[in-house]
C-alpha cells in the first residue's frame, strides 16, 4: 500500500510495490504525458520529479515515492520555472515527434531550479541523460538558455 | 507509380506535365464525403489533434435537422465557432507535416493562423490517397510535393464560397469583396463577418471547380515562406497532452506484452505458462504464429496494464525451434557480400566504356565500403491497437501506410478493406519504420487479437514492444558492401567509375516490388549512384542482391544512406588525388546541374569554405563537403571537426545549404536539416545491429548509443530561394553529413574511414 501525492493530487496505490512509478502514473493514474521509451533509465523520457529532484520512473519503484510528491509535465505549467520552460520551448518550436520532450522540459525545469544561469557546460551535464532521436537537441539548449532570461 | 519510381530515384522531375499534382475528379476532389468527415471515425478516442487534450468522445455527424457545419470537401471544415480545422492525410511524425498542409489551406483561405486547428484523416483511399503514388502513404518525402497544389487548391474553392455567401447576403459583387486573416469584409459598404458568422451560409453555396479558383500569386503569400506559421503541434507536445499511440487506453482494452521468437523464422516448440498465469491481472496467455514470415512468432501475455503484461511475458518459459530459421552471424554475412562483390552483378546502369577507361588510368582510387544493419529505433517503441468486432476491425496507430495497412490487416482478417478503420495518432518519431513495407507490426496486433478472439478473448488489444522489442524486430536498414574503382586521366579529369554493391533489397518480395525492382535491380539499393548528377563519361554500377529471411526496410533516405557516403567520399578522394580543391572539383563535374551548384556555391560561401579553421591546441582540426540530391531536394553540407590526441572525434559546426523548392514554412525545413543531420551523425559515429547466430545483438540504447545532447554540433541552415514546386525535407538532410564528417577527417588525419560506424577506428 503506497501513498503518495502526484500534482498536488493525493493518490493511493494497492498492487505491486516494485512497479515503476512510471506504469503508475500512465496506467493506473491515467497522466500519460510522461513517456515509456526504454525501460532501463537510458533515455529520460519518463523523467518526473520526486520532491523536486529529476528522477527515472521507469526504473524507480512506485513504494519509493511514499509520502513523496510527484511532478509530471502535466503539472509544469503550474509554477512559474515550468511554464517559463514550456513558453521557451513553444517560441523556438523545440518540439519535433514530441515524444521525449515531456522527459526534456522535466530536466530543463529541475536544471533551472538550482541553476538560474546555467552554462552550456551545466546543460551538458543535466541534459545528457535524455535522448531525442529527432536531434532537437540544438533547440533545447537555447531555449533553456531563452527561458533562464526570461525568469532573470 | 511515377512516385515509387522516384522514390528509387528513378523517375522524373515532380514538375514533369505526365504527373498532374492533382489528378482527381472534380467531384471526388471537392466534394468529398460532406458532414461524413468526421463520422467515419469510431471507437472511443479522438485521433490526434493539433489542439489534442485528453481524448475526447467519439465524433458524430451532425444531426439532419441542425445546418451542417461548412465542410464542402474532405479537406477542410469551418464551423460556426469560427474554427478552421485542416484534415491531415499524412501522418505526422514530427517532420512538420501538420503544420505545413495547414499553411496550404490557410493561406489560399486567408484564414488567420490562430484559428487554424489540424486532425488527421482516416485511413481512405478515395479521398486521401498521395496524388503521387495512388494509395495514401506519408513517406519518400512527398507530403508536401503532393499536397501543395491539392490544400492550396482546397483552401481557395472554400474561400470563394465564404466570399460568394457573403456577398449574396450583403448584396454586393463578390468582385468587391476582401478576405483577410479570418476577416470577409467589403469596403464600400463597411461590411465585415468572421468565417463562423458565414460558415452556414458559404456551406449552401455551390463547390467551385478545383481547376478554375485562382491560386494567389507568391508575391502575395502572407504565411507560405514566412515564419509566421508556429508548429500546430508545439503545444499540445510541451504540455503532456499529445496523444501517441502509447497513450490510449480504450475501454476494456487489455495491453499484451509479447516474447517474441528469438530470430526470424523461430517456432515455438514448449511453452510453460504456468508462472505468468498464476500473476495478479494476467488476463491470458496467446501463443501465436508468424504469418507469412512477415513477423517473428510469439506469445503475448494480455493483462490489464503494461507492468503485468510485461512481469507475465518475463516469467514464460520458452524453447524456440531455430533450424529454419535466419541463422546468420555478422561475419558470416560480410563473407557472403565479399564473395559476390568479387562477380559482376545485375547492371544498374552502363554508359561508355567502362573497362576502357580504367584500363590504364593515369591514377585511381580503389576503395571497400561497409555499411552495417540499422534500427529506426523511435523514441515511441512500436506499438498498435486493434479491436475485433462483428462490424469489422478498428486500429488505433501512428502509420505511414495508411491504407496499404488497411488492405493488409483486411486480408489476414478475412473482410474488406473498407471494414478496417485506422484512427492515425502522432508517432513518436518513425524514421521509416512506421512505413512497413509488409505492415509487420500492424499484423502481428491483428494476429495477436485474432488469436485471442478465438480463445474467447474479445477485448481491445493494445500491443505493447518494449524497447528491446523494437530493436530486435527485423526491419533494419540492411547492410550494404559497396566495391568502387574511379580513375583519372593525366589532366585530372574523372573518366570511369565502377562500382558494385551487395546486400538485401528492400522492395523485393513486397507489395512495392512491382513498382520498385527493374531487371532485378531495386531501385533502391542505387539510387544515390546509379543516378549520380556527376558528369562520369564510363560509368557502371551493378548490383548483387541477396535473400535473407530477416526482413530490412527503408531508413530515413532509404538508399542515400549508403550511396551518398560512398560517391561523396570517393570524390573528395579523388579530387585530393587529382590535387584539385574539393568544391573545385565538384564544380567542374556538375556543370550542367544549376540547383547542385547552387546549394554548393552556397554552402562553400557561408562555410568560409577555403579559409583556414581556427587552431584548437592539442587537436587536429578539419572541415569536408558533401553534396547530394535526394527526393528531388539539393542539400550540401560542411562540417568542421577536431580530433584529440587519443582520437575523439568532435564534429564542431554543420553549415547546411538546401534548395527544396518553393520554402513553405522555412523554419520548419531548417528544423528537419538540423534533425536529419543529427540522425544521421548518430548512425555514422555509434549505429550497428550485428548478428550472433541469426538473433540480433543489441537491445537498447546502452548498446545502440544514440546521438546525445554533447555530441550535437552547432548546425547553421541556409535556403537556397526558389520558386520551383517544393519538394520533401524530411530525409534530405541526412545522406550528406556522414560523408561530410568522413571528408572533415579524413582532412584533419589523412585518414578514410570506409567502414561505418566510426566506432573508435580514430583512436587505433
Amino acid at each position: 500500500m503506497t501513498d503518495l501525492t502526484i500534482n498536488g493530487v493525493k493518490q493511493h496505490h494497492d498492487g505491486d510495490p516494485n512497479m515503476p512509478l512510471l506504469w503508475f502514473i500512465r496506467d493506473e493514474v491515467g497522466m500519460t504525458g510522461t513517456k515509456f521509451g526504454c525501460g532501463v533509465a537510458q533515455c529520460g523520457a519518463c523523467t518526473v520529479h520526486l520532491d523536486g529532484q529529476p528522477i527515472r520512473s521507469c526504473v524507480t519503484p512506485v513504494s519509493v515515492a511514499a509520502g513523496k510528491s510527484i511532478t509530471t509535465i502535466e503539472g509544469a505549467a503550474s509554477d512559474k520555472v515550468g511554464a517559463a520552460v514550456q513558453a521557451s520551448w513553444r517560441k523556438l518550436d523545440v518540439v519535433q515527434c514530441g515524444y521525449c520532450q515531456s522527459g526534456q522540459i522535466m530536466s530543463a525545469v529541475a536544471l533551472l531550479k538550482k541553476n538560474k544561469k546555467p552554462s552550456d557546460a551545466d546543460i551538458d551535464t543535466a541534459m545528457n541523460g535524455n535522448v531525442c532521436r529527432c536531434a532537437t537537441y540544438a533547440r533545447i539548449r537555447a531555449a533553456i538558455h531563452d527561458a533562464a532570461a526570461s525568469l532573470a | 507509380m511515377g512516385i515509387l519510381n522516384r522514390i528509387a530515384g528513378n523517375g522524373p522531375a515532380p514538375s514533369a506535365p505526365s504527373e498532374p499534382l492533382v489528378n482527381l475528379s472534380r467531384r471526388g476532389f471537392l466534394q468529398g464525403s460532406g458532414g461524413l468527415v468526421v463520422g467515419v471515425f469510431l471507437g472511443g478516442v479522438a485521433g490526434c489533434s493539433s489542439k489534442d487534450a485528453a481524448p475526447a468522445p467519439a465524433p458524430t455527424p451532425a444531426p439532419a435537422a441542425a445546418p451542417p457545419p461548412i465542410e464542402p470537401t474532405a479537406f477542410i471544415r469551418i464551423g460556426t465557432d469560427n474554427q478552421v480545422t485542416v484534415i491531415s492525410k499524412h501522418l505526422e511524425m514530427g517532420q512538420g507535416t501538420f503544420t505545413g498542409l495547414a499553411t496550404l489551406a490557410a493561406e489560399e483561405l486567408d484564414a488567420d493562423w490562430s484559428q487554424v486547428t489540424v486532425e488527421a484523416a482516416p485511413a481512405d483511399n478515395s479521398k486521401y490517397a498521395n496524388t503521387l503514388m495512388g494509395v495514401q502513404v506519408t513517406g519518400g518525402s512527398t507530403a508536401m510535393a503532393n499536397s501543395h497544389d491539392q490544400m492550396r487548391r482546397a483552401g481557395a474553392a472554400i474561400r470563394s464560397m465564404l466570399v460568394g455567401a457573403a456577398a449574396a447576403e450583403w448584396q454586393v459583387p463578390a468582385g468587391e469583396i476582401t478576405v483577410s486573416k479570418g476577416v470577409v469584409s467589403h469596403a464600400a459598404s463597411g461590411k465585415t463577418a468572421t468565417f463562423g458568422q458565414l460558415a452556414e451560409a458559404a456551406a449552401k453555396q455551390p463547390v467551385p471547380s478545383p481547376t478554375a479558383v485562382k491560386l494567389k500569386d507568391p508575391k502575395d503569400f502572407v504565411l507560405i515562406g514566412t515564419l509566421g506559421t508556429p508548429r500546430k503541434d508545439s503545444k499540445a507536445k510541451t504540455d503532456g497532452t499529445a496523444m501517441f499511440t502509447q497513450d490510449v487506453k480504450l475501454d476494456g482494452q487489455l495491453v499484451a506484452v509479447v516474447a517474441h521468437a528469438p530470430s526470424f523464422g523461430a517456432t515455438l516448440k514448449k511453452v510453460d505458462d504456468s508462472k505468468a498465469k498464476a500473476i495478479a491481472g494476467v488476463t491470458a496467455v496467446i501463443p501465436f504464429e508468424s504469418y507469412n514470415g512477415i513477423f517473428r512468432a510469439g506469445v503475448a501475455v494480455l493483462a490489464k496494464n503494461t507492468w503485468v503484461a510485461k512481469q507475465g511475458r518475463d516469467a514464460l518459459v520458452l524453447e524456440w525451434d531455430e533450424s529454419k530459421a535466419f541463422q546468420l552471424s555478422s561475419a558470416d554475412i560480410l563473407k557472403e557480400f565479399k564473395e559476390l562483390a568479387a562477380k559482376p552483378g545485375a547492371v544498374a546502369i552502363k554508359r561508355g566504356d567502362v573497362a576502357a577507361a580504367l584500363k590504364e588510368p593515369a591514377k585511381q582510387v580503389v576503395a571497400e565500403y561497409e555499411f552495417p544493419y540499422l534500427a529506426h529505433a523511435p523514441m515511441e517503441p512500436l506499438n498498435c491497437i486493434v479491436t475485433i468486432s462483428d462490424s469489422g476491425c478498428d486500429i488505433v496507430n501512428g502509420e505511414q501506410m495508411h491504407t496499404p495497412d488497411q488492405g493488409s490487416v483486411a486480408a489476414l482478417l478475412g473482410i474488406k478493406p473498407e471494414q478496417v478503420r485506422i484512427k492515425q495518432m502522432y508517432a513518436g518519431g518513425s524514421f521509416g519504420r512506421r512505413a512497413s513495407s509488409k505492415s509487420d507490426y500492424v499484423l502481428e496486433a491483428a494476429q495477436i487479437a485474432k488469436a485471442a478472439a478465438t480463445q474467447g478473448v474479445k477485448a481491445p488489444i493494445k500491443m505493447v514492444w518494449t524497447r528491446e522489442d523494437d530493436m530486435r524486430g527485423g526491419y533494419y536498414r540492411p547492410a550494404m558492401f559497396h566495391s568502387v574503382r574511379a580513375g583519372l586521366d593525366a589532366g585530372g579529369k574523372l573518366t570511369g567509375w565502377q562500382q558494385r554493391t551487395v546486400g538485401q533489397s528492400i522492395a523485393k518480395g513486397t507489395p512495392f516490388e512491382a513498382f520498385m525492382v527493374k531487371d532485378g535491380v531495386d531501385g533502391t539499393s542505387v539510387e544515390g549512384s546509379a543516378d549520380t548528377r556527376y558528369d562520369i563519361p564510363n560509368l557502371q554500377v551493378e548490383l548483387h542482391t541477396i535473400e535473407y529471411s530477416m526482413p530490412v526496410l527503408w531508413w530515413r533516405s532509404v538508399g542515400h544512406t549508403h550511396t551518398a557516403y560512398v560517391m561523396e567520399t570517393m570524390i573528395d578522394e579523388l579530387a585530393q588525388t587529382a590535387g584539385q580543391d574539393p568544391v573545385a572539383f565538384r564544380r567542374g563535374l556538375l556543370e550542367k546541374h544549376p540547383r547542385h551548384l547552387g546549394v554548393l556555391n552556397l554552402v562553400a560561401e557561408k562555410s568560409g569554405w577555403g579559409t583556414p579553421l581556427p587552431a584548437v591546441a592539442g587537436k587536429k582540426r578539419g572541415r569536408g563537403i558533401a553534396v547530394h540530391e535526394s527526393f528531388n531536394t539539393y542539400v550540401a553540407e560542411v562540417a568542421e571537426v577536431s580530433i584529440d590526441a587519443d582520437g575523439t572525434l568532435t564534429v564542431d559546426r554543420v553549415v547546411c545549404a538546401v534548395d527544396c523548392g518553393l520554402a513553405i514554412n522555412p523554419d520548419v525545413i531548417k528544423a528537419q536539416m538540423e534533425g536529419g543531420i543529427g540522425f544521421g551523425l548518430a548512425a555514422i559515429l555509434h549505429s550497428e545491429i550485428t548478428f550472433e547466430k541469426g538473433r540480433p545483438v543489441q537491445g537498447n540504447f546502452d548498446s545502440y548509443p544514440p546521438l546525445r545532447l554533447t555530441e550535437m554540433p552547432k548546425i547553421d541552415v541556409h535556403l537556397v530561394a526558389s520558386a520551383e514546386p517544393p519538394t520533401g525535407v524530411g530525409e534530405p538532410g541526412t545522406p550528406p553529413i556522414g560523408p561530410a564528417v568522413a571528408n572533415a577527417v579524413a582532412a584533419a588525419t589523412g585518414k578514410r574511414i570506409r567502414k561505418l560506424p566510426f566506432g573508435d577506428q580514430l583512436s587505433a
